[in-house]
């Protein structure tokens, strides 16, 4: 090319890319403008690679191309490789793995994170900066590189431990190391150590990398990943949701390091936009159970605290009054408004779309059929819309909790699938319950509730559910599939 | 061998209720006892013998059954005849009314029997309300005195416009609104009558006003909650406010139900004889508390009686009157109580003293008066207000002081990067900065909904972080860079990059797709 600065190009490119990730996300507030919203991201993405490989960049000596031709082979099969992958998880994951995908995608990011860090670390370009800023520049770069690796690997095994836990592939039980403050600890004031160490080395740029060289690095990032294991083991399966959204804001965090790293504005912008949608995430998860972000991160509910209080003062202990499905399709018949709570059990039983059956069945017959969300069921947010939207429930009758949490007592029944904790009274009545002060849906207020549940175990919180024992709810016990399919042959009978 | 069950007739003149329904029959063979009914003991509720036989009960004579019956269920509590003929040691479930029937009570404790009164039934105990017979019976009461109200009353409930002119609705008042009360306000409005009830408990106007009734207040402020649910005697002064209110509803109402009843106490009269004066030609008051001495004036129990154009209603048989249901549901109410006693459901019934709710009914046990049970030990009601109020107010306290802190963590952070760092980071910073702020603003945008779709795209979007592999792929020549080796980490990293972009976008384009209105 024969301008001037063809840099700017480049640069202007990812001005438009950032728009368009900016649009994309944007475009999420409305169904309606979200697919337009995910062509924005593909377009964006696009283009940023495209002006990243073509492109050029500014230097102290005029601009220069990013990538060498001899790359371009490289870049073409490895995208070709991955993107194939990648097209085929898409296609054929199942809605209720949602997830799972999404866990061991950002697995991925961190791991990359850490490639790139790696890469740049024994990388001997010289910086591109004025000589009077070097030895600053040089110092800010090293710190870069060491927090983009740490992040990186923390995500990386984090994600991993929550892959493995969400597909039950590990336990969902928290596992509490003892002394677990005292070990987290000890590995940063390693990690602290060992990043003075290699920040007061310093000068890599003239010599090849050694063993010794890259000894602080390596100790840091096996002690990475060992912490974000740890971290992820502890926390317990009904706190996935935090989890899952902490390291979507991990990974990036992970891209923006790497952005500082390499001087590369694009990837700080995406970076700084991803990990404050997840921290947000995150916070609305954290708020929708009444519980603080370092409480969840630091782990075991369900466990602690849980646990004892049940057992000290097992109060709501009672008689349950169990339904079968015939007398629950009458119910539902006789019914004007009817209100659904999915819980994570429906997606366990892959009930979804036996759901929708009933709900067509009853929308048919005048019955008001409704869909209540509480924020935190399921094991990531939004989980159960998407499941409902993958069983073509219609999205204008799924509402969130606040949206509906008033209509209760104007409900003939409502009916919870498969969730426990987000409608347990006690989070509202007994101010020494461990959920005490999380929002809850008021499922007892309707004049029926109808429970399913598969035995009388307690939720993830480890915590009793005086709903159960209250007059006016009934329990459905067995495998919500099997039940709701009997309830739907009971209704056309 | 299992234990026998027996349902004898009731004795007690004009009873046509009895203790059993073939569904109950057959549910207390699965639990394992063997049931016994005296011949022709269902008839008055329309449950013959062959279709109790047809359940799997033997039917037998009174005599046989008496004689042979390990456990026998009643309606009304038993006379002395009835007593006589019980053999030692039976357990006996019925009403029994162990205040009211001291005699009773010694002769059942001589017999040796243990007995179980369904008028005993802790009903504060949410697990014993399924046995609650009292409640049952008193819903029934209800529903058939505006039946009776209806029969005697020369109108239609319902208001109407037909061509022959405008019919008004009929004006029913109700007094006491407990179990009967709120059946009858159901019934009532169900029937197309304008509805207005009081109670001297404040907390029940809610569910008045839930069944469709008005609820009208008494002038004068007095709680009148007497604990267990039920109502206590009021002050005078309430008392009087309370008749003026009576006196101005008699005048304007067509039908008045008068449901109220103090426990241990004859019922409170509240309907005067200047007040049924004062009241229109063909009105009708039926008075449900007429057994224990009626809450009008002029009530005479068993009858139906007409003073001053007005009718009323004393009999005390309401239930009865509507045998068949009230034989289900009194049935049903002595099924759940066997179940309790006998968890095992080997057909033996363990009268568990320990338990709360077994206690509270068991008023003699093997020839010893138990009655009455020492108080429940109820849960304290909750005082979660209290409690949660503090909380909430100390809460923006905190995170106020939190702010500050967090404020000048953020001002000295600022300080220290402005003061050292060099100017192309403090450019990358800027953009951060401004990014995260971006960030905020939109993702709080984002509807709960799409949660889902919005952690998957910015999943695909974070492998922007690509980019930075492809920066490290074939950069232009520098001394010593081992080129081959970055050459192959950057491909793994866009690889590893490229699963996610790929994949990312895919799959939240599938899923906004099933998103449809």
């Amino acid at each position: 090319m024969n301008l001037a600065h063809p840099a700017n190009l480049t640069t202007v490119a990812y001005i438009a890319a950032t728009i368009l990730f900016i649009l994309s996300l944007g475009g999420l507030s409305n169904p309606e403008t979200s697919r337009r919203g995910n062509w924005f991201g593909i377009i964006g993405m696009t283009i940023a690679v495209i002006a990243t490989v073509f492109g050029f960049r500014g230097s102290l000596t005029g601009d220069v191309q990013i990538v060498a031709f001899h790359g371009l082979p490289w870049i073409v099969g490895a995208m070709a490789i991955g993107g194939t992958i990648g097209i085929i998880a898409a296609k054929t994951v199942k809605m209720t793995q949602m997830p799972e995908l999404v866990a061991i995608m950002h697995s991925l990011v961190g791991l990359a994170a850490c490639t790139i860090g790696f890469a740049s670390f024994i990388d001997t370009t010289p910086l591109d900066v004025p000589a009077a800023d070097l030895a600053a520049s040089e110092t800010i770069h090293l710190i870069e590189i060491y927090v983009g690796i740490l992040i990186g690997a923390v995500t990386f095994s984090g994600s991993v431990i929550a892959f493995g836990k969400l597909s039950g592939k590990i336990g969902g039980k928290p596992v509490i190391l003892p002394g677990r403050n005292l070990i987290n600890i000890v590995g940063l004031l390693v990690v602290l150590y060992y990043g003075y160490v290699f920040v007061a080395q310093g000068g890599i740029h003239e010599q090849a990398p050694t063993v010794q060289i890259l000894l602080p690095l390596i100790v840091m990032t096996v002690i990475s990943l060992l912490f974000g294991i740890h971290m992820v083991m502890a926390i317990g399966g009904a706190d996935m949701p935090v989890v899952v959204s902490m390291l979507n804001s991990y990974s990036g965090w992970a891209a923006a390091a790497t952005g500082f790293m390499l001087s590369n504005d694009l990837l700080i912008v995406v970076g700084a936009l991803v990990g404050s949608s997840g921290a947000i995430l995150s916070y609305i998860m954290c708020r929708a159970m009444n519980r603080k972000f370092l409480a969840v991160i630091s782990g075991g509910f369900g466990t602690g605290g849980g646990a004892v209080a049940k057992k000290a003062d097992g109060e709501p202990q009672g008689e349950v009054t169990p339904i079968s499905s015939s007398d629950t399709a009458e119910l539902l018949k006789n019914a004007k408004n009817v209100i659904i709570v999915p819980g994570y059990g429906m997606a366990v039983a892959q009930a979804q779309h036996t759901v929708y059956e009933i709900t067509k069945f009853l929308r048919e017959k005048g019955v008001n059929v409704r869909f209540g969300i509480h924020p935190v069921a399921g094991r990531m947010p939004g989980h159960m819309n998407v499941l409902l939207a993958e069983a073509k429930v219609p999205y204008d009758i799924v509402l969130e909790m606040d949206e509906l949490n008033e209509d209760f007592p104007d409900t003939d029944v409502s009916m919870v699938i498969g969730a426990n904790d987000i409608v347990n009274p006690a989070a509202e009545d007994d101010p020494t319950s461990p959920i005490a002060g999380m929002p809850v849906l008021q499922v007892w207020k309707a004049k029926t509730s109808i429970v399913m549940k598969r035995s009388m175990a307690s939720g993830y919180a480890g915590v009793d559910n005086p709903l159960f024992y209250k007059e006016n709810n009934r329990m459905l016990f067995g495998d919500a599939k099997k039940m709701l399919e009997e309830v739907l042959t009971a209704l056309k009978a | 061998m299992p234990q026998r069950i027996g349902i004898p007739k009731e004795t007690f003149t004009g009873e046509k209720r009895v203790a059993i329904s073939p569904d109950v029959v057959e549910k207390l063979i699965k639990l394992g006892f063997a049931v016994q009914v005296e011949t022709g003991a269902g008839e008055g509720a329309s449950f013959y013998d062959d279709a109790l036989a047809a359940a799997g009960a033997k039917i037998v004579s009174a005599a046989e059954l008496y004689a042979s019956s390990d456990i026998v269920f009643k309606v009304r509590e038993p006379d002395l005849n009835d007593v006589a003929k019980l053999k030692d040691g039976t357990t006996l479930i019925s009403f029994v009314w162990p205040a009211q029937n001291p005699e009773l009570m010694k002769a059942l404790a001589a017999k040796k029997l243990t007995v179980l009164a369904m008028d005993c039934v802790p009903r504060l105990l949410s697990r014993a309300q399924k046995m609650d017979a009292l409640t049952s019976m008193a819903g029934i009461g209800g529903y058939r005195a505006v039946i009776e109200a209806a029969n005697a009353f020369g109108r239609y409930f319902n208001g109407q416009i037909t061509a022959a002119g405008k019919i008004p609705p009929a004006k029913v008042f109700i007094a006491g609104a407990g179990v009967a009360g709120l059946a009858a306000i159901g019934t009532s409005v169900g029937l197309g009558a304008v509805v207005r009830a009081n109670d001297t408990r404040a907390e029940v106007a809610d569910q008045v006003k839930s069944m469709g009734a008005e609820f009208i207040k008494v002038d004068y402020e007095e709680e009148g909650s007497g604990g267990g649910g039920y109502a206590k005697v009021m002050s005078e002064g309430f008392q009087k406010a309370q008749r003026e209110m009576y006196a101005k509803q008699a005048k304007d109402v067509d039908i008045i139900i008068t449901t109220a009843l103090i426990p241990g106490k004859p019922a409170p009269r509240l309907i005067t004889a200047e007040m049924v004066a004062s009241m229109k030609p063909g009105s009708v008051i039926v008075d449900m508390a007429a057994e224990r001495g009626g809450n009008c004036e002029l009530t005479e129990p068993d009858k139906a009686v007409v003073k001053n154009g007005v009718t009323i209603i004393g009999y005390t048989d309401l239930a009865s009157r509507l045998a068949k249901q009230s034989s289900t549901l009194y049935a049903t109410n002595l099924l759940r109580l066997t179940e309790e006693l006998c968890k095992a459901k080997d057909g033996q019934i363990v009268v568990n003293m320990e338990d709360d709710a077994i206690r509270g009914f068991t008023v003699i046990k093997d020839g010893e008066i138990t009655w009455p049970p020492p108080p429940l030990k109820l849960p304290a009601p909750p005082a979660p207000k209290p409690a949660a109020a503090p909380v909430v107010k100390e809460e923006p306290k905190k995170s106020g002081a939190g702010m500050a802190i967090m404020a000048l963590v953020a001002a000295c952070l600022f300080a220290l990067i402005g003061a050292t760092a060099p100017t192309a980071f403090i450019g990358h910073f800027t953009v951060f900065v401004l990014a995260v702020f971006v960030g905020y603003m939109v993702v709080w945008n984002v509807t709960p909904a799409l949660h889902t779709p919005l952690m998957s795209v910015t999943n695909a979007i974070s492998s922007i972080i690509t980019i930075g592999a492809l920066l490290q792929v074939a950069p232009p020549a520098a001394p010593g860079r081992p080129d081959f080796l970055i050459l192959i980490i950057a491909v793994v990293g866009i690889t590893l990059t490229s699963i996610n972009t790929f994949g990312g976008f895919a799959v939240t384009r599938r899923m906004l797709m099933m998103f449809h209105k």
